[in-house]
């Protein structure tokens, strides 16, 4: 049988991401820090950033929100490692073509990430899915060592 | 006929479960078929025309002025300025009455409790006029704590802005006695009456309120118009903050005088529709008997409490007197997750921070689930918001 849309949403493994979120916390020495709010619901995320020889080196988050923004911030973190700022930013556009539309061209590059498609049905909470995708977005449209 | 049946929106929306009249109510019938009506017979600009019909709507118009100074026992209609809203009414006494009364040292108190509507006005005149920004600590279940409010009133409090009912915890604020020691102490008594007015009598008079604001979309009339109640001798020493047609008196060259109050207050081709609209819901209101109203939903509340208490982790606010609404919250999930599980029931209730940062920040949550209810609600609408929680809870049963 089908998962219904709810289920779809809250499956056990996007639970389990959000309440036990990897690279969750703060580096002790970072290139980039980008905080980002979603007014209407008041999540804050902060990401953080350490870049070398060209490549997203470590990455952590933290904040408060809803299962589904910390769920996209863990995979969010977890797949941008080891991957060069012009990789991430592709990334980023295609997980927000993902959750807007449904589906987006080049989508089995996200990985894991994609288990969260299932924002797609639920528009209100699309802000939520994209909010650490954002961040990551802004942290490396910025050139230099920053707060 | 049959409350419910007085509501169009009902039979749209047979499946749905409305829980979010503190948001907004429904609209009965009657009120739709004025604005209807109005549009249809009596559309012509008001206070201006000299034909008949601009005449005959015109006293249409005024005659709702003189119904909401009698549903809220203001002394005279001119006490009654139309606004957009109570947010455009609180707004409209910050901007002209404050800088008016208040002087850099004196103070300015509000509670933790108030909606962002009630708040930011007061913290940005404060601001702007050099007075210090008083906020009395809240009750822990999120309420208003008139106890501290008053122990803040002193010489020095030119200005107390509280809501006579809460938008998050619900709790009802004896304005009087607070009123009673601004005014001995020099200062004015600022109220946002727009939880009160659908749920509870108005009488400003008997309250102590020199000013009182509210909307019509909240007592099951349209949106886009309200009513901020003035004391007259207070309004008219208040300058117009919007300029233009209908305000004035003569227009000269490099001086203008003002209309007399409240036309002074009211710049522009006013929302007409919006206050024929107001005049039915005021109309309706005067169908029910308030005292009833009060009781059914005072059991829906306490229907809701019970049944939510009983659900492993819930968190309430308020307590079993609030008007009409039930915050809570399910221990480790976030309001938004259960608000979209709900959703998915066909429950609506708001979740959010309910345009109340500063008592999110004091309850320490970064926002809450609110059940509000209106005249239209009953039993089986709590039942179905119950079990909905109860489903969100096993959603998360594994990881909490």
């Amino acid at each position: 049988m089908p998962l219904s849309k709810l289920d779809q949403l809250y499956r056990q493994v996007i639970l389990d991401e959000a309440y036990h979120p990897r690279h969750h916390g703060t580096l002790p020495d970072y290139d980039h820090s980008v905080t980002l709010q979603n007014p209407s619901c008041g999540d804050v995320l902060t990401l953080q950033l350490k870049l070398s020889d060209g490549r997203v080196a470590d990455a952590k988050f933290s904040g408060s929100g809803c299962t589904i923004s910390q769920a996209s911030g863990s995979l969010m973190t977890d797949l941008i490692i080891g991957k060069t700022p012009a990789a991430v930013q592709q990334l980023v556009e295609t997980f927000s073509t993902l959750v807007i539309d449904g589906h987006a061209p080049a989508e089995e590059a996200l990985g894991d990430a994609a288990i969260l498609k299932g924002v797609h049905d639920f528009p209100a909470r699309i802000k939520c899915a994209t909010l650490a995708w954002k961040a990551a977005s802004q942290a490396l449209s910025k050139g230099e060592r920053h707060d | 006929m049959r409350m419910r049946e007085q509501f169009p929106f009902f039979a749209a929306h047979p499946e749905l479960t409305y829980l979010d009249s503190a948001a907004t109510s429904q609209k009965p019938q009657a009120v739709l078929a004025a604005l209807h009506d109005y549009y249809v017979e009596d559309n012509a600009n008001v206070h201006r025309g000299l034909y008949q019909l601009a005449y005959a709507t015109t006293e249409k118009y005024e005659a709702v002025r003189q119904q909401i100074a009698a549903h809220i026992h203001a002394a005279r209609p001119e006490e009654i300025v139309y606004t957009r809203s109570t947010t455009d009414g609180l707004n409209l006494v910050a901007a002209s009455f404050g800088p008016v009364v208040v002087r850099p040292g004196d103070e300015i108190l509000v509670s933790g409790a108030e909606h962002h509507s009630n708040f930011i006005p007061w913290q940005q005149l404060a601001e702007r006029t050099g007075a210090t920004f008083v906020i009395a600590p809240v009750q822990a279940d999120g309420n208003t704590d008139a106890a501290q409010v008053a122990q803040l009133i002193s010489s020095r409090t030119k200005i107390v802005a509280l809501a006579s009912v809460t938008n998050v915890a619900g709790g009802a604020v004896a304005i009087r006695p607070l009123a009673d020691r601004v005014h001995a102490n020099g200062g004015f008594m600022v109220v946002d009456g727009a939880q009160q007015i659908a749920h509870l009598p108005v009488d400003v008079q008997a309250m102590g309120a020199d000013f009182f604001a509210f909307s019509g979309h909240k007592m099951y009339g349209p949106t886009g118009i309200g009513t901020l109640y003035g004391r007259y001798d207070l309004l008219e020493k208040m300058p117009p903050v919007q300029f233009g047609g209908e305000m004035i008196d003569t227009v000269m060259d490099q001086d203008t005088t003002w209309a007399e109050v409240p036309l002074k207050f009211e710049a522009g081709t006013p929302n007409i529709a919006g206050v024929i609209g107001l005049g039915a819901a005021f109309d309706f209101m005067a169908t029910l008997d308030l005292a009833a109203v009060r009781a059914h939903e005072q059991a829906l509340v306490a229907r809701l409490r019970t049944g939510l208490a009983a659900i492993d982790g819930i968190q309430l606010y308020g307590d079993e007197a609030s008007i009409g609404i039930v915050s809570f919250n399910l221990t480790g999930v976030h309001p938004h997750d259960v608000a979209t599980i709900l959703d998915e029931a066909q429950v609506a209730v708001r979740a959010g921070h309910h345009c109340a940062q500063p008592l999110m920040a004091r309850l320490g949550v970064p926002a809450t689930v609110r059940a509000s209810v209106g005249v239209y609600n009953n039993e089986a609408d709590i039942d179905r918001l119950i079990a909905a929680v109860q489903s969100a809870r096993r959603v998360f049963d594994a990881v909490i």
